[in-house]
């Protein structure tokens, strides 16, 4: 049996290996459709935009904005007792994708719908996980 | 085509809960088959009238439970023409009873039975965590999002965010609901409640209270809905399908294109069309309270406000007994109980509702209800509209 203690770890698989293996270089890889132009996150086989094949992988600026977000006062199960309050939150990315993930390096009663983030890249185990911080100008 | 007036529901059932437990320990599928059995009674018909079989649940998976309207099917001794196990989550049997309507109305089936039942109180199942991050989870699963409060908490977030709703205005849903489940001799929740013991109730995930969350109790339901031409076989009076609708807008929340607005603007847009009916004809509502924020974007969703306002047009206990806007009747799943997938005990309530036989908490004269039910993280809707003779 799983340890419960041990977080989740995605299930990588076909969609999302280029995402996963970016992280592990540091890069926040997205899609970018080469029919209609727009980004898609999460990765897909065809756009949801337009049902293209035809799809790249680019490197994000990693920066954005929090669109919205939660203080976990209660742990989104066992593995992640140890770290209550945390933040999550689903970040804009300036490529025009929406992203979830943790807020970071920042006291989480300080973050505000709207503020500026960067990614910030966090090994756990075998995965890197994108993660954000509050931007460095800001 | 429409389905309006295609269909009637004739029949209702449930089981009784002791402190949101099924008594005597009963499995999930003798529940479900006790809430049959009566609903078919309250219909003045047998298991042998039913060729439609309508059902969803979360019990048995992976395993059995992939084939729900298989399994009751088999429990039961039905063999239908018809079968449906869809499943879109809380708003499953919302959309049942608009595929019921329509199997009806295409002659596919004549006697459509939606059931559900849940015993994950008894067996302390309701935490989905533990489970491998596979497919879409694999984004979100590892940083840790209580699910589903956390969603539900991000949307209520960017709500305060872009229109300025406080906490005390969510509040304001949870204490009128309670009010209603005092005057409920099912309801599990009676205290009484005030904004403040909302307010100072621990934060789950902020900006949600715990008394913004729903119950987690067993439970189980039974719809029974027939063809005009077999209303008149039954006990009880009809309570006819006006309008039906059903849409989904995402189901990772991060795929949510809008936090603040649910589809319950296209699937409540359907059913009052197809209804024919105005807001203003609507007599209650019982509107899915998973959370208190799911209830105020789906009161604007559906348009009975505009976005924003959602705050103001539940101050002052407007959706409590004696408001002008009678809401969540039986308690709602804040206070009355909430098996996982409370949508069809919404439908339920508004049948009772219609037929006059809900005692203390009869909203009077009772002409036209809507039920919305609401599934995954606020990701389907299904909105039905009902009315008597």
């Amino acid at each position: 049996m799983e340890n419960s203690m041990t977080k989740p770890q995605p299930v990588i698989d076909a969609d999302s290996i280029q995402f996963w293996e970016g992280c592990k270089n540091n890069q926040l890889l997205i899609q970018k459709c080469l029919n209609c132009s727009k980004h898609i996150f999460y990765p897909r086989i065809v756009c949801p935009h337009c049902t293209s094949e035809k799809i790249e992988w680019i490197e994000s600026s990693g920066k954005g904005k929090i669109y919205s977000f939660t203080i976990a006062r209660r742990p989104g199960g066992p593995a992640f007792k140890a770290e209550v309050p945390y933040a999550v939150a689903l970040v804009d990315l300036e490529e025009g994708v929406r992203i979830m993930s943790n807020i970071i390096n920042t006291d989480v009663d300080q973050i505000k719908c709207e503020q500026e983030v960067e990614v910030v890249f966090v090994k756990n185990g075998e995965i890197t996980y994108p993660m954000f911080q509050p931007a460095a100008n800001s | 085509m429409s389905i309006k007036r295609s269909a009637a529901i004739v029949g209702v059932g449930d089981v009784e809960l002791e402190n949101g437990k099924v008594a005597g320990g009963k499995s999930v599928l003798q529940i479900q088959a006790i809430a049959a059995k009566r609903a078919l009674d309250d219909a003045g018909l047998t298991k042998d009238d039913v060729d439609g079989m309508f059902v969803a649940g979360l019990w048995g998976l992976p395993g059995v439970g992939s084939f729900p309207s298989v399994v009751m099917s088999e429990y039961l001794g039905i063999n239908p023409k018809f079968t449906d196990s869809t499943q879109i989550g809380g708003s499953a049997f919302e959309a049942h009873v608009g595929h019921a309507a329509a199997a009806i109305k295409a002659g596919l089936c004549e006697v459509a039975l939606i059931l559900y039942g849940s015993t994950q109180r008894s067996e302390k199942s309701r935490s989905l965590a533990g489970r491998p991050p596979t497919l879409t989870a694999q984004y979100e699963t590892p940083f840790g999002l209580p699910s589903p409060a956390g969603s539900y908490a991000m949307a209520a977030n960017r709500h305060m965010h872009e229109y300025g709703t406080t906490a005390e205005d969510l509040a304001e849903i949870a204490v009128a609901t309670r009010k209603w489940a005092q005057l409920n001799p099912d309801a599990m929740m009676k205290d009484s409640l005030t904004i403040n013991d909302v307010l100072n109730s621990p934060m789950i995930c902020d900006p949600l209270h715990l008394l913004d969350c729903c119950l987690v109790t067993d439970g189980a339901g039974a719809l029974v809905i027939v063809s005009p031409d077999r209303v008149k076989d039954c006990r009880k009076k009809p309570v006819w399908v006006l309008g039906q609708g059903e849409s989904h807008s995402h189901w990772s929340i991060q795929a949510m294109p809008d936090l603040t607005v649910t589809s319950a603007a296209i699937s409540g847009k359907t059913a009052f069309e197809m209804a024919g009916v105005t807001h203003d004809e609507i007599d209650f509502v019982q509107i899915y309270d998973s959370f208190t924020i799911t209830v105020l974007l789906t009161l604007e969703s559906l348009g009975f406000c505009k976005r924003g306002e959602g705050g103001d047009f539940v101050k002052n206990q407007r959706t409590a007994p004696g408001g002008d806007f009678p809401m969540n009747t039986n308690g709602g799943g804040l206070s009355y109980a909430h098996p996982g997938m409370y949508g069809i005990f919404l439908l339920i309530e508004a049948v009772r509702q219609l037929r006059n036989e809900c005692g203390e908490r009869q909203v009077q004269d009772a002409k036209i209800g809507l039920v919305n039910g609401t599934g995954g993280t606020l990701s389907s809707t299904s909105v039905v509209i009902l009315g008597r003779d």
